[in-house]
């Protein structure tokens, strides 16, 4: 049971992000990539995703930024809109019940379907301890055939790696066995992207091998491979220094630190959040403070 | 609880066996009647406890004045439920009471584990018994103070206190502070709020934060701020006596002598 309205967003691009399972304290990558989208944009909620499938929970605005808004409800599944980049996004905050999950997707696709995006973006994340040799870096992406001939160019122009296939027994040489495409920890996005080339829909998916703990580099990393695709900010995520230190030894020494820096990004640009050129940043939203808890009792001490 | 129960089993004997995890609902027989005529209860205030001290303090302050009828129960049968004969034979642990003299008024106790995959089926069931026009809901809730998240450590003597949680289309003002992020709410009071939010209805949710795991006057008394806003038509008791507070609070954990 939806109550989101369908048939309305012809030409628009559609995000939505996949959690990780098991559903971590931290939250998940794909979660909080699309927090910093919403929470940046300022995008307004349209729309409740109703269903049974997900856990149900409830919390005031995440992402209120004065005192005026902060006391507004906020449902496991809802649907934003930024109407000048004809972009909504749908954030789901709530694990997915275990026996739902089929069910789960088949509402997703469906609704898909009937609202007519003309691209769908799927965020999520996969468990890095479980890579082969070859997936040693952090990004890939899947795309389904209808997406892939119009977005071809632009992926090459971007560089990112295919989602490898895996075999299905490692190290057993079986011929008859077919490498298989293999996503532990992404939970539905593997499921979600089958139904989505069987149903011929026009579907990629984004995804960062990552482990638990703090996510946010990594959210952030995810939101800038998103953002060097769809171009929703004007830049990339600057990491600044600031010093306000007027010691001329330690102006040359921090310039020896950058000039190390910039060799080290130069080697391993997938660490690198160098921008080009000045730009907005994200916007961490309000219901990102204490992800471990509450403050130390002094006590402690 | 002093009122009788009378109810009446709508569903076929075979089906707890087939769906072992639905909710059924068994309303007394004036309301079966009226929902088979296609009906719904005509409900302007609906009073939802979740929780011992929440259940206990509806009891001792409200349902204790003898006003009330039951008007039905729901069950739900979990891995978590304590079955005595069975699971159709489990004394029932959510129940609801109609107001004698102004039946719009529905109070509902539950104090057993609703499952997570039987929270939104309880939810839409019981809703769907409800006519929604000019519908208020309010929902009391037990929570662990170790759930509750703040910046600044807090010391026991803070606890227990009260935080509030509103749907848009609630108007009045709560009794207490806003629940602060990031701080959420879940389970049932959880799917109540979410369901009045998505079909705008009023409903407000108080959770109250406790230190103590089980039954406890205190925990009890911090809801008495939510009295007045119960709705006119409750005549509220004047402080129930000690004894009263005792029978309603009596310890579900006899076995559990680890802290006396």
């Amino acid at each position: 049971k939806k109550n989101v309205s369908s048939g309305f967003w012809p030409n628009f691009t559609h995000i939505i992000l996949i959690r990780i399972w098991p559903a971590v304290a931290v939250g998940n990558v794909g979660q909080l990539a699309v927090d910093l989208v919403v929470s940046t944009l300022n995008m307004s909620r349209v729309g409740y995703f109703h269903t049974d499938c997900l856990i149900p929970m409830a919390g005031n605005n995440p992402y209120a930024s004065c005192k005026d808004d902060t006391e507004e409800l906020h449902t496991p599944a809802e649907v934003y809109t930024a109407a000048e980049l004809k972009l909504a996004v749908l954030q789901i905050r709530a694990p997915i019940l275990q026996t739902r999950s089929k069910r789960f997707r088949q509402q997703l696709v469906s609704w898909i379907k009937a609202s007519g995006f003309s691209r769908t973006v799927v965020l999520s994340s996969s468990h890095a301890y479980q890579r082969d040799d070859q997936q040693l870096t952090p990004l890939r992406y899947l795309i389904t055939p209808s997406l892939l001939t119009t977005s071809a160019d632009a992926l090459k122009e971007l560089s990112w790696r295919e989602m490898e296939r895996m075999p299905a027994f490692p190290g057993v040489k079986d011929a008859d066995a077919e490498p298989r495409l293999c996503i532990p920890g992404g939970g539905i996005t593997k499921g979600l992207y089958t139904d989505s080339c069987a149903e011929d829909l026009p579907l990629a998916v984004l995804l960062l091998f990552c482990s638990e703990g703090d996510n946010i580099p990594d959210a952030f990393a995810l939101v800038n491979h998103l953002n060097d695709w769809l171009h929703l900010l004007d830049g990339q995520v600057t990491l600044k220094y600031h010093f306000s230190c007027e010691s001329a030894e330690f102006k040359r020494d921090m310039q020896v630190f950058k000039l190390y820096l910039y060799i080290f990004i130069y080697f391993f640009p997938d660490f690198s959040y160098q921008s080009q050129e000045p730009n907005r940043k994200w916007k961490v939203p309000s219901s990102w403070s204490l992800l471990f808890g509450s403050g130390i009792p002094p006590a402690l001490f | 609880p002093r009122v009788e129960q009378q109810s009446s089993s709508q569903s076929l004997p075979f089906i707890p066996l087939l769906f072992p995890r639905a909710v059924h609902l068994h309303w007394s027989p004036d309301v079966t009647e009226l929902l088979r005529s296609g009906n719904k209860l005509q409900c302007s205030s609906f009073i939802l406890a979740v929780g011992h001290n929440a259940a206990s303090f509806l009891s001792a302050y409200v349902l204790a004045s003898a006003n009330w009828d039951a008007a039905g129960r729901a069950l739900a049968w979990n891995e978590r439920s304590r079955s005595g004969a069975g699971r159709s034979g489990e004394e029932s642990a959510c129940v609801f009471y109609r107001h004698k003299d102004e039946p719009s008024v529905l109070i509902c106790n539950v104090t057993c584990h609703i499952a997570e995959d039987q929270l939104f089926e309880w939810t839409e069931k019981v809703f769907d018994c409800l006519q929604s026009r000019e519908l208020a809901v309010t929902v009391l809730s037990d929570r662990s103070v170790a759930d509750y998240k703040t910046p600044d450590y807090l010391c026991s003597s803070s606890a227990p206190f009260l935080r509030s949680l509103h749907s848009s289309a609630f108007a009045d003002r709560p009794v207490c502070p806003s629940l602060e992020q990031p701080n959420i709410i879940t389970g049932l009071p959880a799917a109540v709020l979410n369901h009045c939010q998505v079909h705008r209805i009023a409903a407000v949710v108080y959770q109250c934060y406790s230190d103590v795991a089980g039954p406890d006057s205190v925990t009890v008394e911090s809801y008495k701020p939510v009295l007045n806003k119960l709705g006119r038509s409750i005549q509220v008791n004047s402080p129930p006596s000690t004894d009263v507070l005792r029978k309603f609070l009596r310890s579900a954990e006899i076995q559990s002598n680890l802290y006396i």
